[in-house]
């Protein structure tokens, strides 16, 4: 058996950014688990550039972002394991974790922190009638296929999803030679931000159809085209609209699902609207010494958020393990009209410092607010000229605020039109 | 090549008819035209095994049926196979349908199906907590169960393989010559001899026939939807739950499988087109409602893939396991619809009986009836994992996420007898990319290992054969 | 003559007209919500340019190619052009973040850098 103060799992953004913090809060003894052949997790095949504007006011490309947290993490000399894949979290802790050199790991942490990222949805969460041919995959997938392998996944693309993967792979494509015949979008708005539909899309004339869904997939052996049609309000295909794309490759960016398999196998409990676990403002989990943060959390639309959020879970660890830890007072957040989901999802009101709520709201709205109520009565209100499902938002609960606030309370945010 | 036998198609007829053909001196060659075993009906089916009280009395499919029901435990045991005798439920919803009940209940008693017994109401519910308000009652039948269609298929070609059968992918048969006394199958560029010819190519067996001129075999397609959900609703139901049956076959079912999924479907619709495996929305989302009359808290949510699948139907209406009227050295075994899987192990002894008393073949004294268990890691305890991590470091790195699917396994799958020669081959041996993601992280690196293994750049391995090629050129 | 842009100053995405005369001199922007959304119209209009992320191909490496991208922003009617010449070198592994991989592609004065290491297989 090993010993940790902390065990990350993920040494992605995520995971190094909380081991970073962990250790400047004065924790040594820190061991990240990576399942890949190197750190960085999913932003080794994120080539396109865009990261780190608001965290190194610098514009990176994905691996790049990823190397600066490699390098301190080296510096730093922390110690991490990559290939190796977590297996299971046990109630007291124990991480068992399996590899080619060490074998099954049996490690006894006194926190863990979950840093596992988020997965694509598949094709059969979608249920997309037709053939089982090849040349269906994830847009995620295909971009390792051509950023990382060096490979193209094939030649004519049709596009299933305008989120931000998407846009970027309708991108990547097309310079790399492929012609990408359509991007369709189920919803009336696209997901991805309005910077990659002009600079993925626009640029190249690639058309982008809101309200329009793939409801077939034709090909033998290799896909040789899509039956693409419009929905109605209810995103059931309207009939009459459907249209043939001929077609060898069908990409599909169609959400991101946190990845909690391990999470949900030892109990703790889950956030049916972000599929994360239920947190405090330091990212504790439902189980005593168990963090989350990142993309297993909630999914974000910029990973300088990540590396915010993982900090934050990160010195949360490093005084659970310090024992700088009171008896906490909670009271609960609640997104409602408008709000999807807020985290944290509970704030200890004994916190010592001010204390920022992300959320997300279901729809575009133009010129609206967002109100802050405790209790009912409304305590922040915020003029926002545009709100959109795709960019996440925040308002800081100052702790001032915070101590007037009894236990058991409840902050509602609201999307006021 | 010659042979003493060639069986056309390996689907899990084939494969056992091949199996328990290679216990005797006889050299066999088991043609199959995919670039794998189990490529069609055998891969897409309900995975039941039926306790044998739907068909007719006397027939083929009755005899068969019960025969192989109580074979399947034994042999599944021999090729570690999994199958769990979980038993099955035909739910009645009217007064009307307990009649029927009564009805398959006597003639399941005529077929010498054991167990049979009617459910009121209150035990079907303690069986089966969400089965429908509207529901009145079942027949239980004891010796029902589920088994893994494909695993038995690809189990029985590689211990015939190991007893010494020849698997030949990628030979489609599409000439047959007979000439003193020997059958010549030829694809087009190389040829295959044999004295006997098995005819057990599924949806295509009245084609395989047409080429020795016996035009008595007429397959229809009969094409079904399913929809495998998520195994966290897997508890959803226990045991397979039937709805009553109509002239179309046995209805919507609900079923747990080997794995813990919960299976809905199949719809039933004649088509033409054999290879036409496609889903349709429309039929799809019927599938759904038949089954929710079952069980009525069913979801699409936890749906994680759809599929097609072809029965065998015939126009005779039993099964056809006979010498051919043209030449009695062709065996057809055709119209293996359901219930064809339960039926399948009776039917590989009831064939390999009408070749050995004409062969004249006596058995080996060597033969393993045994197929050694492949590891799975995902069922091991912690001991037992270091142990075999200790002996191959393969099985401590974890390929597929989601059904914690090693390295070693995969590599097993690709260098065992009759291998994975494709992502899908691999999928079936080994579930890497059956579970959530379907195969969003790892079919990138099952692709890389099986391109490693085989000795091939990567964008030479396809998804399932043929033109299924997953990558093109690089691209620089 | 009128054309129609988005403005991607900010998540806002304001559609922005700018009407031009004969000589394609700028005449006027309107749609716009504010300052930011004025200059990149212009910019867009008279000079739009485009940074660039792909690989290069590499020789010897663990990976078939290397991710890069462009120094800074260039000409957006370059790109494809750009491209070209990035799929016609080749680099020798080990290649390190950082390493220039095409100097001054087309004359710009933008160079072509790796953005992540490459060891030598």
């Amino acid at each position: 058996m090993l010993n940790y103060d902390i065990v990350v799992i993920g040494g992605g953004p995520a995971g190094m950014a909380a081991a970073l913090k962990a250790k400047e809060c004065g924790v040594d003894s820190i061991l990240i688990l990576e399942r890949a052949e190197t750190l960085g997790g999913i932003l080794e095949q994120c080539i396109h550039t865009g990261f780190g504007l608001h965290y190194f006011g610098e514009e990176l490309s994905g691996p790049e972002y990823a190397d600066r947290f490699i390098s301190l993490v080296d510096e730093q000399k922390i110690e991490y394991k990559t290939d190796t894949m977590a297996l299971e979290i046990t109630e007291n802790n124990v991480v068992y974790a399996v590899n080619k050199t060490d074998g099954l790991l049996e490690i006894q942490s006194k926190a863990v922190i979950l840093a596992m990222g988020c997965r694509e949805r598949p094709r059969g969460a979608l249920n997309i009638a037709g053939s089982r041919a090849s040349g269906v995959m994830s847009a995620g997938t295909a971009q390792k296929y051509v950023n990382i392998d060096g490979y193209m996944p094939g030649k004519k693309v049709v596009i299933l999803g305008s989120g931000d993967i998407g846009l970027i792979m309708a991108r990547r494509m097309t310079l790399e030679g492929a012609e990408v015949k359509v991007v369709c979008e189920l919803m009336p708005y696209s997901s991805g931000l309005t910077r990659n539909i002009v600079q993925c899309l626009d640029d190249f004339n690639i058309p982008l159809r809101l309200s329009c869904t793939v409801i077939g997939i034709h090909g033998k052996d290799r896909v040789e085209g899509v039956t693409i049609a419009n929905v109605d309000e209810n995103r059931r295909p309207i009939p009459g609209t459907e249209e043939y794309i001929e077609c060898d490759t069908l990409l599909l960016s169609v959400g991101l699902i946190p990845e909690n398999e391990l999470t949900r196998a030892v109990g703790i409990e889950l956030d049916p609207v972000t599929s994360g676990a239920v947190v405090d403002e330091n990212r504790e989990t439902s189980h005593n010494g168990v963090f989350a943060c990142g993309n297993v959390l909630h999914v974000h639309d910029l990973v300088d958020y990540v590396t915010l959020e993982s900090q934050t879970a990160g010195e949360g660890a490093a005084r659970y393990v310090l024992g700088g830890n009171n008896e906490p007072e909670y009271i609960t957040t609640k997104g409602v009209n408008g709000v999807r989901y807020i985290v944290p999802q509970k704030v200890n009101i004994k916190n010592d410092g001010d204390v920022k709520l992300y959320f997300r709201v279901g729809q575009v709205y133009k010129n609206a607010k967002t109100v802050v109520k405790y209790n009912g009565e409304e305590i922040i209100s915020k003029k926002r000229p545009r709100l959109a499902p795709g960019e996440m938002e925040s308002v800081i609960i100052k702790n001032d605020m915070l101590k007037g606030f009894a236990e058991g309370g409840i902050i509602e945010i609201s999307v006021e039109e | 090549m010659n042979y003493d036998v060639a069986v056309i198609g390996a689907g899990v007829i084939g494969s056992l008819i091949a199996r328990e053909l290679s216990r005797y001196d006889v050299s066999v060659a088991l043609v199959e035209k995919c670039n794998d075993m189990a490529m069609a009906t055998s891969k897409a089916n309900s995975a039941i095994v039926h306790a044998g009280f739907d068909a007719k009395p006397g027939s083929m499919k009755a005899k068969m049926n019960v025969e192989g029901t109580a074979l399947m435990p034994a042999l599944c045991k021999d090729l570690s196979v999994p199958f769990k005798p979980v038993g099955s439920l035909v739910v009645a919803f009217s007064d009307e349908e307990m009649v029927t009940l009564h009805e398959l209940l006597e003639r399941g008693k005529g077929n010498g199906v054991p167990g049979l017994e009617i459910y009121d109401v209150e035990k079907l519910r303690e069986e089966e907590p969400f089965i429908s308000e509207e529901a009145k009652g079942a027949l239980w039948a004891p010796s029902a169960g589920i088994v893994c269609p494909y695993e038995l298929t690809i189990a029985a070609v590689e211990n015939a393989v190991v007893n010494g059968t020849e698997f030949i992918r990628n030979f489609e048969v599409n000439k047959i010559d007979f000439a003193d006394g020997i059958f010549t199958l030829s694809n087009g560029e190389s040829e295959i001899n044999a004295k006997y010819v098995v005819n057990a190519a599924g949806v295509f067996c009245d084609e395989i026939a047409a080429l020795i001129g016996d035009d008595s075999i007429c397959t229809m397609p009969r094409k079904g939807e399913y929809m495998l959900c998520d195994k966290s609703i897997g508890h959803l139901a226990n045991h397979t739950i039937f709805q009553c049956p109509s002239k179309m076959g046995k209805g919507i079912l609900v079923t747990p499988t080997v794995d813990g999924n919960l299976l809905i479907g199949p719809s039933a619709l004649d088509i033409e087109d054999k290879t036409d495996v496609t889903t349709t929305a429309g039929t799809l989302a019927d599938v759904l409602t038949a089954a929710k009359r079952s069980v009525p808290c069913l979801t699409t949510r936890e749906v994680i893939t759809s599929f097609a699948g072809l029965r065998a139907h015939c126009t005779r209406d039993d099964f056809i396991i006979e010498p051919s009227e043209k030449n009695a050295q062709f065996i057809n075994v055709a119209g293996i619809e359901s219930p064809g899987l339960s039926s399948a192990p009776a039917i590989g002894l009831y064939v390999k009986d009408m070749l050995i008393k004409e062969l004249g073949a006596a058995e080996k004294a060597d033969f393993k009836s045994e197929r050694e268990e492949p590891v799975r890691f995902r069922h091991m305890s912690n001991e037992e994992r270091k142990a075999i991590i200790a002996k191959n470091p393969a099985y401590g790195r974890i390929i597929c996420r989601c059904e914690t699917i090693t390295e070693g396994e995969i590599l097993d799958a690709i260098h065992a007898p009759a291998g994975a020669r494709d992502v899908d081959g691999v999928k079936r041996r080994t579930r890497a990319g059956m579970g959530r993601c379907q195969g969003g992280f790892c079919g990138s690196k099952v692709v890389e290992l099986l391109a490693r293994e085989l000795g091939v750049e990567i964008n030479e391995i396809t998804k399932c054969g043929g033109n299924s090629k997953i990558l093109y050129d690089r691209t620089k | 003559m009128q054309k129609n842009i988005i403005c991607v100053a900010c998540p806002m995405g304001c559609g922005v007209t700018v009407e031009l005369d004969d000589n394609g001199t700028i005449v006027s922007v309107t749609g716009n919500t504010c300052k930011r959304g004025d200059a990149y119209a212009r910019t867009e209009i008279t000079n739009p340019v485009r940074s660039l992320a792909t690989t290069v191909k590499v020789e010897g490496g663990v990976f078939n190619v290397v991710p890069c991208k462009s120094s800074g922003a260039l000409p957006k009617d370059k790109v494809f052009d750009c491209m070209e010449v990035i799929n016609s070198v080749c680099a020798k592994a080990p290649v390190k973040l950082g390493d220039v991989l095409v100097s001054d592609i087309l004359g710009t004065g933008i160079d072509i850098v790796a953005t992540n290491h490459c060891p030598i297989k």
